[in-house]
């Protein structure tokens, strides 16, 4: 029988299996940063164990650091104290970093695949929930635990019990204006939660395949808001386009060899998912999420729901409450919901394209009286590359606020937050309670919805634009 | 590791679907570089609120957490594991588990205990009738007991993996039974493909 994409990288990566333990996985790549490294250094220097690997591990920092002034000292000593952590324990142990000033600093999930780093086929781990960002490769990546970062560090390989397989198939053309984005969360929205425990999903289908590198890397990281252990795409040309010339993609007969293997890592005409979701794509339409979890979206035309409309008592349970934090009334208009405070940027959506799409829209226009807008690259090579294309002056000049690289406002570690019952618009992952600062009520959005929301002072995409607008050409 | 065998206390029931890791200890805890002192920021946000029943005083001292479906969603933090211990829960009951979250709580020896949700409201009702109800969960013979003062009582078998629940069961340090195999590793690396990215080039 065949195998699926995810199966085949698992084989791959198999150091020993015995009956009744869990398989030994070697890992390709271990990424690092500040917030779930200390305890696991700590827990090498006590047992007297050094970094297996360095050769296969890498470190940036993103959850702390600010976004203004990082030229000066970090006003808060409790976030200055955790990067120093960092810095000394690569020091100590020998790996590489990338700390805040340094031009390959960013969110961990952005800097690995501009490195060239994230590749087809390998195995991809860091103590953060979003490495199923690195996916879109084809990569089987997902986040760990301080202890497995631990263990990784000391012996570059995991004991994972196999997961499942979940074939999530998207045919058909996305309609215009339909982005990643919004295909991701109608996916979470219909699946749940939880819809994807115990399973590593692959998205395929025409709709997958005609999107870019960027695009399937926004999908593939909310797969752990499904629930999923991890998210993949099948590498093809697009994959291989986006390596090619990178600092750490394989070069000459190298790159011939992984292109020779890159190509195998299709999932078999005859293999089998443990269970298949099948979307169409020409019924998507913009989605934002009116809730406390990610699968609690609608599409922008809807209202919100009447929690009493849920036949399961804990879905009604959880509608009610959800409501109440957010603020909002059944029946109400998700177009109707005026926003504070909108947030582009995260390792969902803060790479170039995700850049380009919001300042597409904004160019030639005004961010609304009242309405704070931030833009946050997700790395400082992103960032200097909208620098280059002028995107940061139409940011500017539309009266939004560019920023510097980091994990910013997505979970509000560093001063960027929102005040209690501040609302978002949020190109983020995640809209938990408080989860962008404590009290504060998070709707998560596409770049585009960002921008369009961002002009309009509501919930709104771009076709709810009618004015005149000059675009500066960008 | 500390070994888990059975455990027995009172318990708190909290119904509530879908309690992200960002519940369970904020992210402003999370610049704390130790493994302790995030008793205070568990459940942070809704403690503020004086009925929310980690606060009754009838749950003081409880020590096994019976939650709804979906715990431990989200962000992979450990440290939701270590709120939840240094607080001094030993279990956390509920029908399905985030799995990052579970696989960070059985490395610690928090044992997360799926049961059937209808089983949870059966804890649910039982504790809340009488919150002195113990509870008792046996890893040795994979069972929730738990009895009432009325003498109504509560009986249900669950799942662990052989594996899991042998690691436990002894306490074992995951790192030193993965080099124990330490050969197997070497020989894989031997040979590995050249053209796998290496993060410093030679």
């Amino acid at each position: 029988m065949g195998r699926t994409l995810a199966e085949k990288v698992w084989d791959d990566h198999v150091v020993r299996r015995a009956e009744g333990e869990p398989d030994l996985l070697f890992i390709d790549l271990h990424l690092l940063h500040e917030v779930t490294s200390p305890q696991a250094f700590d827990g090498l220097r006590q047992a007297g164990r050094r970094v297996r690997r360095l050769d296969l591990t890498i470190a940036t920092e993103d959850h702390n650091t600010p976004t203004l002034d990082i030229d000066k000292p970090i006003a808060d000593p409790v976030s200055r104290a955790q990067l120093e952590t960092l810095r000394k324990n690569c020091a100590e142990f020998g790996v590489r970093l990338h700390p805040l000033g340094d031009v390959e600093q960013g969110v961990v999930h952005v800097v690995g695949p501009q490195l060239g780093l994230t590749q087809p086929g390998t195995t991809v781990v860091c103590g953060d929930s979003h490495t199923s960002t690195h996916g879109a490769f084809g990569a089987l990546a997902f986040g760990i635990g301080t202890s497995q970062v631990e263990h990784v560090l000391a012996t570059q390989t995991l004991p994972l019990a196999r997961p499942k397989t979940m074939a999530i198939t998207i045919d058909g053309e996305l309609p215009d204006g339909v982005t990643a984005k919004d295909l991701i969360l109608a996916i979470i929205a219909r699946i749940g939660t939880g819809g994807g425990q115990g399973y590593i999903l692959e998205y395929r289908g025409s709709a997958i395949e005609k999107l870019s590198m960027e695009a399937r890397m926004t999908i593939c990281n909310m797969s752990i808001e499904a629930g999923a252990r991890a998210g993949m795409i099948a590498p093809d040309e697009t994959t291989f386009d986006y390596l090619k010339g990178r600092d750490h993609a394989p070069q000459g007969e190298d790159w011939d060899a992984a292109v020779a293997y890159w190509k195998t890592l299709r999932t078999d005409d005859d293999a089998v998912f443990d269970a298949e979701v099948v979307i169409d794509a020409a019924e998507l339409a913009p989605f934002v999420t009116w809730g406390t979890n990610p699968g609690q979206g609608a599409p922008l035309s809807a209202n919100v729901p009447d929690p009493a409309s849920y036949e399961d008592a804990s879905e009604r349970n959880a509608a009610e409450k959800a409501l109440e934090y957010m603020g909002l009334t059944a029946g109400q208009p998700l177009r109707e919901i005026n926003v504070d405070t909108v947030f582009v940027g995260s390792c969902t959506n803060g790479r170039i394209e995700d850049l380009r799409n919001a300042a597409a829209i904004l160019d030639g226009r005004k961010v609304a009286d009242g309405v704070r807008m931030l833009v946050v690259p997700g790395s400082v090579r992103v960032a200097l590359q909208a620098v280059e294309e002028g995107l940061d002056k139409v940011f500017t000049a539309a009266g939004a606020e560019w920023r510097h690289a980091g994990c910013s406002m997505c979970l509000g570690m560093n001063p960027d937050q929102l005040a209690p019952g501040e609302r978002s618009a949020s190109t983020s992952n995640r809209n938990f309670e408080g989860r962008q600062g404590k009290g504060g009520r998070t709707h998560l959005v596409s770049p585009q919805v960002a921008a369009a929301t961002a002009v309009l002072g509501h919930l709104a995409s771009p076709a709810d634009l009618s004015d005149a607008r000059t675009p500066a050409g960008v | 590791m500390e070994a888990f065998t059975t455990h027995t206390g009172r318990a708190v029931p909290l119904r509530r679907s879908n309690v992200d890791t960002d519940q369970i200890i904020p992210a402003h805890w999370l610049k704390k570089v130790t493994r302790d002192g995030f008793e205070d920021g568990l459940f942070e946000a809704w403690r503020k609120d004086e009925n929310f029943v980690l606060n009754r005083p009838e749950r003081k001292g409880a020590t096994v957490l019976v939650a709804g479906p979906d715990f431990g969603t989200g962000s992979s933090r450990e440290h939701a594991v270590w709120a939840l211990q240094n607080y001094g829960f030993k279990a956390v009951v509920s029908s399905r588990f985030a799995d990052i979250f579970r696989g960070n709580s059985l490395k610690n020896g928090l044992l997360t205990v799926v049961l059937d949700q209808k089983v949870v409201d059966a804890l649910w009702e039982l504790t809340e009738a009488d919150p002195t109800a113990e509870i008792t969960v046996d890893l040795e013979a994979r069972q929730v007991r738990a009895e009432a003062t009325d003498g109504s009582q509560l009986t249900a078998d669950f799942e662990l993996d052989e594996n899991s629940r042998w690691r436990l069961l002894n306490g074992l340090d995951d790192i030193s039974l993965t080099l124990q195999n330490e050969a197997d590793i070497a020989t894989y690396e031997a040979a590995r493909p050249t053209f796998k990215p290496r993060t410093i080039n030679a």
